[in-house]
């Protein structure tokens, strides 16, 4: 008789691989590397998060061109805007709540009050890890799109990952950007799918219901549009990396032809996509039928992440039942 | 020392006390216009960006974003008014300009920030200017640029723990071409640092975080002359020169002011600080020659 491994925490060392079925190893290191490789103002920066941001690759690629600061966050985004200052494209990594929480006076004043070209790179976004509230980067979408000047990503697996690097290289200005991290999920064909900065990416049609998602849930919302479509369901899913400056044009377009969306994001409710979203529609007077799937408020607990994804319920059934009910209210 | 070295070092000490001089005069134009603000530090620090900006820094007036320029970094942005006093002396703005300090519409703010030409980061939320001023040096170490930077910070700011942050890293990767001065006034907001939060010793704080350290009376130009060529010689270390200066220096009223971390002046006032700070500026060449 065999008994199953329990589920426990210690699984947050590696990235959250959960319902993947493909995987790529570290995109974000190795996006780095070329990038580097092709433009010699590129320098990293750490807070002793080196192995745990895929940053590492780059500082065995390029040691004179890596510099560890160590447990300092404000000096993290001090030192690479310093070297912004001085012609440099500065990625400074470190963990969503370490960068967002400890750091926001140096990201606001030091990085975009002077369009300071520093690229903020934030591991462990909302539930990518079983640790609990010190860890989960739960609020901080909400924190960085507060920012005047500050660009603000979501990427969705690794395909997009490795994407955004020499896009936001090239883009002259600060941007934050959150990371996956170690086996990263590849979910977005790279043959049909481009990053645009700035730019929603329309990824099914659908007439009944739209779901709008940003990051990871992106790769949840494609499933829960399978399940729509084999309950007879049309959902539209619009994929949303960028979410400032938010792509207003393609989410009005979307939701003046179909006016029920549900908003997937890993990331407390308010504050982020939905946020966004809803500022979006309240400005342009539309009246819409919104249900937002993501974090509640309030610090989550510790755990495995299928455990975390059940418990905070973010599952592909999730944003499939929200979006039912948005349909079955219509039709009633 | 030999004579000729003595005598070039005399005649230029002179003329940058003619200058820290002008620079007060700048200082108490921009006061007496708003008729408020910082002017105890813009007078108090005058003697260091006199030294700075007409003896030290390789900069071009006419070309700031010269690459091998080094760079001052004002952490302390109320301190603005010092530095917009020295700007004006150098020629990167007009003196007519000084006259819309603090108004609105201005590239003058009170507290100082990048949108004022010359004016290398923003600082006044404090504990900005090290961390920058690290990276600033790191920059110039991987370009292999002579640039040296040089960041002025003050005695209250101590309390911020970026501070210590960038003072670590600072020492960590041994950067010699990094000048930090630590202006101590011994006033802050709320009053006096050793009432406020005691940020004494200065002196070992700095030389136990790896810096090359020395404390001077910062209004003595021949003393931050003299301190800058000793910190040049250390090699493979960062420098700290602990400034004791004296808020208001050169205007006897203001000097004498218990509180004067922002000072209100009457109208009346301004004509009797003129004639001080030209009194004592008289009194100090005639002792000098």
């Amino acid at each position: 008789m065999s008994t199953a491994a329990p589920r426990v925490t210690g699984n947050i060392l590696s990235s959250d691989t959960y319902g993947a079925e493909q995987t790529a190893n570290a995109p974000f290191g190795e996006a780095l590397i070329r990038a580097a490789e092709a433009n010699p103002r590129i320098v990293g920066l750490t807070a002793d998060l080196g192995k745990y941001t895929d940053i590492h690759l780059f500082a065995n690629r390029f040691p004179e061109r890596f510099f560890q600061i160590g447990m300092a966050e404000q000096n993290l985004i001090g030192v690479a805007a310093g070297l912004s200052r001085s012609g440099f494209i500065p990625f400074a990594t470190t963990y969503c709540v370490f960068a967002t929480r400890r750091a926001y006076d140096f990201i606001a004043i030091g990085a975009a009050l002077g369009h300071a070209n520093v690229k903020i790179i934030a591991g462990l976004p909302g539930l990518t890890t079983g640790y609990g509230g010190t860890h989960q980067g739960i609020e901080d979408l909400a924190l960085m799109r507060s920012i005047p000047n500050l660009t603000v990503i979501d990427p969705c697996d690794a395909t997009e990952l490795s994407q955004v690097v020499p896009v936001i290289a090239e883009y002259p200005g600060p941007v934050y950007m959150r990371l996956l991290r170690g086996q990263v999920p590849i979910t977005l064909d790279p043959a049909k799918y481009q990053f645009e900065l700035g730019k929603a990416k329309l990824l099914c049609e659908g007439n009944d219901v739209a779901i709008i998602s940003t990051g990871l849930m992106t790769a949840r919302a494609l499933k829960a549009v399978t399940q729509l479509r084999d309950n007879g369901v049309s959902a539209a899913l619009l994929h949303v990396s960028t979410l400032k400056p938010f792509d207003k044009e393609s989410v009005l377009s979307l939701l003046r032809r179909v006016p029920r969306v549900v908003t997937v994001e890993n990331h407390f409710i308010t504050g982020g996509l939905a946020s966004a979203l809803a500022d979006t529609v309240v400005d342009a007077g539309l009246a819409v039928q919104i249900r937002r799937v993501g974090i509640p408020d309030c610090f989550c607990e510790s755990g495995s992440i299928p455990y975390l994804v059940q418990r905070y319920q973010m599952d592909t059934e999730n944003i499939a039942s929200a979006a039912s009910e948005l349909v079955e209210k219509q039709l009633a | 020392m030999n004579g000729v070295e003595v005598s070039t070092q005399e005649s230029s000490i002179a003329s940058l006390e003619q200058r820290a001089v002008s620079l007060r005069r700048h200082v108490l134009r921009m006061g007496e216009r708003v008729g408020q603000g910082y002017v105890g530090q813009g007078l108090g620090i005058a003697d260091l960006l006199a030294v700075l900006y007409f003896g030290e820094l390789k900069y071009d007036p006419n070309n700031l974003a010269w690459s091998d320029r080094d760079r001052f970094l004002l952490s302390i942005g109320h301190y603005s008014i010092g530095l917009y006093g020295a700007l004006a002396e150098a020629g990167v703005i007009t003196a007519d300009e000084l006259d819309t300090y603090g108004a609105d519409q201005s590239r003058l703010e009170m507290a100082g920030s990048e949108i004022t030409p010359g004016f290398e980061m923003t600082g006044g939320s404090l504990g900005h200017g090290l961390g920058q001023a690290v990276g600033m040096a790191l920059g110039a170490r991987l370009d292999r640029r002579p640039s040296r930077i040089f960041n002025l910070l003050s005695d209250g700011e101590l309390q911020e723990g970026a501070t210590w942050e960038a003072a670590m890293a600072a020492s960590h990767y041994r950067l010699e071409n990094l000048f930090a001065f630590i202006d101590c006034n011994n006033q802050q907001a709320d009053g006096p640092p050793a009432q406020v939060l005691n940020v004494e010793p200065v002196h070992s704080k700095w030389e136990s975080f790896g810096w090359d350290t020395q404390r001077i009376n910062g209004n003595d130009i021949r003393a931050i002359v003299k301190a800058l060529e000793a910190a040049k010689k250390i090699k493979d270390k960062p420098h700290a020169i602990v400034l004791d200066t004296l808020m208001g220096k050169g205007v006897l009223a203001f000097e004498q002011r218990e509180k004067n971390h922002f000072i209100r002046v009457e109208p009346s006032e301004w004509k009797i600080a003129r004639e001080q700070l030209e009194e004592g500026a008289q009194a100090s060449k005639k002792r000098s020659s």
